[in-house]
């Protein structure tokens, strides 16, 4: 109690009562615009919060991370466009509902389901607090290595299908952070003799680059879209209701984003996925979803709403960001030497249990905002994609400029902006990056002060959490390495499927025979001959 | 035919070819220099030489953009892939307004830059009607209002604020 009445006082300020209610309505907004979404509201705003106070700054941030995807659900249950990636599975049974004349009662189920997952997980994590500062001491300098590497691997297996690109991008932000001074032998690392990289990379330069200024050069690319809103007649309270009668989806969701929120990598789309499965497979009519069933909207809505409180756990207990948004936040700690780990859960709990009671406060604030303000602000949608190009390039001005007033900085950052746009139209991840420039850091330091004190590889795993650390990334590589053996099985026996041609040894003989006896096969292997004979030569 | 390789793919299939390629050479390059951009301190254990992490960092790159390469069902550069790069190429366009934004706001200040910078890329993307060059200004003075003298992000006076009448200068400074 007393806890809690110390948080209290640490709330207790017209400074952060004014970035409550800004990070909610602003959250809100730039989540219900397509095109803008969270990251690049942080990364802008991020410069602009380093001359607050922590606890304003961040509620700021958070509630910008908080809000957004409420925001997010608007246009995918509208216009079928989510306004925030995590919003994609809302599309799927939002929309439907919209389409069949629902609209109400879709966004109000929305509303009403992130409500929920965000006081849960909120709810949650206060009651959990006091045995996080229990166990966040028992993690020193080789557990918090293999918990980076741990978020780092799960942030690169997460890319299926893409997980090598997914790891060599990861090794980039790795590499970004190594450039410049090293602090303790003080020497240059990949400075190239430049003065301006002998600081190193900022990651707020790479940041705005890689979502901010990318995003404006994609918007700008990019034609307008034709939007046709559907009229909202009615109140938006009957969500609530609904939400009751589904009381077992909501809380196994809810759940499921806290666990998932809490682990280093993993974050909204693995919660959701995994939300959606079970409200699927649990269900009395599973052919409904993707049709518009409101247990599959609740299942998406809830689960990414529990992320945000429980993806503050790794930041705040550990000093390791689980994905881009607190990778970010991370930065506001750091520039105002409080240092996230262990030691602020042990010395400053009352900081931490005032950042989750202004996360509940928050949810409070943007579901009255929505029920109050959902027919004004559907309009926001209508906002022309290259406007809001021209928009987004402006603002990242403030944020990459006002850094350290420094025009080598803004060069850097449009370098970041023009890969992270071809990164975007080759549909790659740039969170890898960020990870890569942030956990690599840790890693290194982490490495470098754990080792000093280990005599055999086996010493590195011989404390408990090492070792359930250690035996955790083992199992997910194993994982990773049998799904992709099942993957490549799967594709062989497709391809076997699809050969027009017969698969009979004494079939492929044959073809090998008349290839070797038909002149074009004759000129092929000549061909190839000489080509060998060429290369051999240059040796 | 599309082959069910190629049409397992995530993602589009044009330019995947030309970024692995071009990735793992800068990444071979940055390879190459690692000795002559990192040190090795004699006397110095492994895990805490200068030149570790980026070796595994770049070692990384390399390695895993090669195998990158090595899955990846195209082995041939297209047409699509050359559309793509003249796409890439566009991009380029809008850096250099950026870039122009940028030098010119110690030079003239942010308000006027701002100003014109927002209408006048406006007016290129073809917003040409009045209510929008209106939207542009009120945008504008907004983003300077709020950022310079709401919120007192550091961007510095301009070169011209100082030809301002003493009573403006200091204004100027400050808030525009």
């Amino acid at each position: 109690m007393d806890l809690i009445l110390s948080a209290l006082d640490i709330l207790m300020r017209w400074d952060v009562a004014l970035a409550l209610l800004a990070g909610s309505v602003g959250g809100v907004l730039i989540g219900a615009i397509p095109g803008v979404g969270p990251a690049v509201a942080i990364a802008i705003l991020l410069p602009a919060t380093f001359s607050m106070d922590p606890i304003v700054g961040l509620t700021v941030l958070l509630g910008i991370y908080g809000s957004s995807m409420y925001g997010g659900a608007i246009p995918a249950i509208l216009i079928n466009t989510p306004g925030t990636a995590v919003n994609a599975l809302t599309t799927y049974d939002g929309y439907p509902m919209t389409a069949r004349g629902e609209p109400r009662r879709a966004l109000s189920l929305a509303y009403s389901a992130s409500f929920f997952g965000g006081v849960f997980s909120v709810l949650c994590l206060i009651l959990f607090a006091p045995v996080l500062a229990r166990i966040a001491p028992l993690f020193g300098a080789r557990e918090i290595f293999l918990a980076a590497l741990l978020g780092l691997i799960l942030v690169v297996v997460a890319h299926r299908g893409q997980a090598l690109i997914a790891g060599a991008l990861a090794c980039f932000g790795i590499f970004l952070n190594t450039i410049g001074m090293e602090p303790v032998k003080y020497t240059q690392r990949y400075t190239f003799g430049v003065d301006a990289l002998g600081s190193g990379v900022n990651l707020i330069v790479v940041v705005l680059g890689l979502f901010a200024i990318s995003q404006a050069f994609f918007l700008l690319i990019e034609e307008d879209e034709k939007i046709r809103l559907t009229k909202l007649r009615g109140g938006l309270f009957q969500g609530l209701r609904e939400l009751a009668r589904h009381p077992r989806v909501a809380s196994v969701s809810a759940g499921f984003g806290v666990i998932m929120g809490m682990i280093p990598g993993v974050g909204e789309f693995t919660a959701q996925f995994m939300s959606y499965t079970y409200a699927q497979k649990t269900s009395k009519r599973p052919q409904d979803f993707g049709q518009g069933s409101s247990e599959g909207l609740i299942a998406a809505e809830t689960a990414n709403n529990a992320v945000p409180a429980a993806a503050m756990v790794p930041l705040l207990a550990l000093g390791i960001p689980g994905e881009a948004l607190t990778a970010m936040m991370l930065s506001v700690f750091y520039v105002h030497n409080v240092v996230p780990g262990p030691a602020l859960f042990q010395n400053q709990m009352d900081f931490v249990v005032a950042l989750y009671i202004a996360l509940l406060i928050l949810n409070v604030l943007v579901l009255i905002f929505l029920l109050a303000a959902t027919r004004s602000l559907i309009q926001v949608v209508r906002i022309p994609n290259r406007f809001l190009g021209v928009a987004i390039l402006t603002l990242s001005f403030v944020g990459v400029y006002s850094l350290r007033n420094s025009a080598s900085d803004c060069v850097i950052a449009a370098g970041f902006g023009l890969f992270g746009f071809v990164l975007k139209r080759l549909q790659l991840p740039a969170v890898p990056i960020i990870l890569g420039m942030v956990l690599g850091g840790i890693m290194e330091v982490k490495l470098r002060a754990s080792m000093a004190r280990v005599r055999t590889p086996f010493d590195f795993i011989d404390r408990p959490v090492a070792f359930i650390l250690f035996s955790i990334i083992v199992i997910v590589l194993v994982t990773h390495i049998l799904r992709i053996r099942r993957d490549m099985a799967d594709l062989k026996e497709a391809e076997w499927q699809t050969k027009t041609s017969s698969t009979r040894f004494a079939a492929l003989l044959l073809r090998r025979r008349t290839s070797f006896l038909k002149e074009h096969g004759r000129r092929v292997r000549a061909r190839h001959a000489r080509l060998l004979r060429r290369l051999t030569d240059l040796f | 035919m599309t082959s069910e390789r190629e049409r397992r793919f995530v993602g589009p299939h044009r330019g995947q070819l030309l970024f692995v390629l071009t990735f793992l050479t800068l990444s071979g390059v940055l390879l190459a220099l690692i000795g002559q951009q990192t040190t090795w301190v004699k006397q110095t254990a492994l895990f805490a030489q200068p030149r570790f992490w980026p070796a595994v960092a770049v070692g990384g790159m390399v390695g895993l953009s090669a195998l990158h390469l090595w899955r990846l069902p195209f082995r041939r550069v297209g047409r699509n892939d050359l559309r793509e790069v003249l796409r890439w190429a566009q991009a380029l366009e809008y850096a250099v307004w950026f870039m122009a934004y940028v030098l010119l706001v110690p030079l003239i200040g942010y308000l006027p830059v701002t100003l014109v910078f927002v209408s006048a890329l406006a007016w290129r993307m073809g917003y040409r009607s009045r209510r929008m060059m209106a939207i542009c200004v009120i945008f504008a003075l907004a983003t300077v209002v709020l950022f310079k003298a709401l919120l007192e992000v550091r961007i510095p006076g301009a070169f011209l604020y100082e030809f301002l009448p003493d009573a403006w200068r200091s204004f100027a400074i400050l808030y525009l």
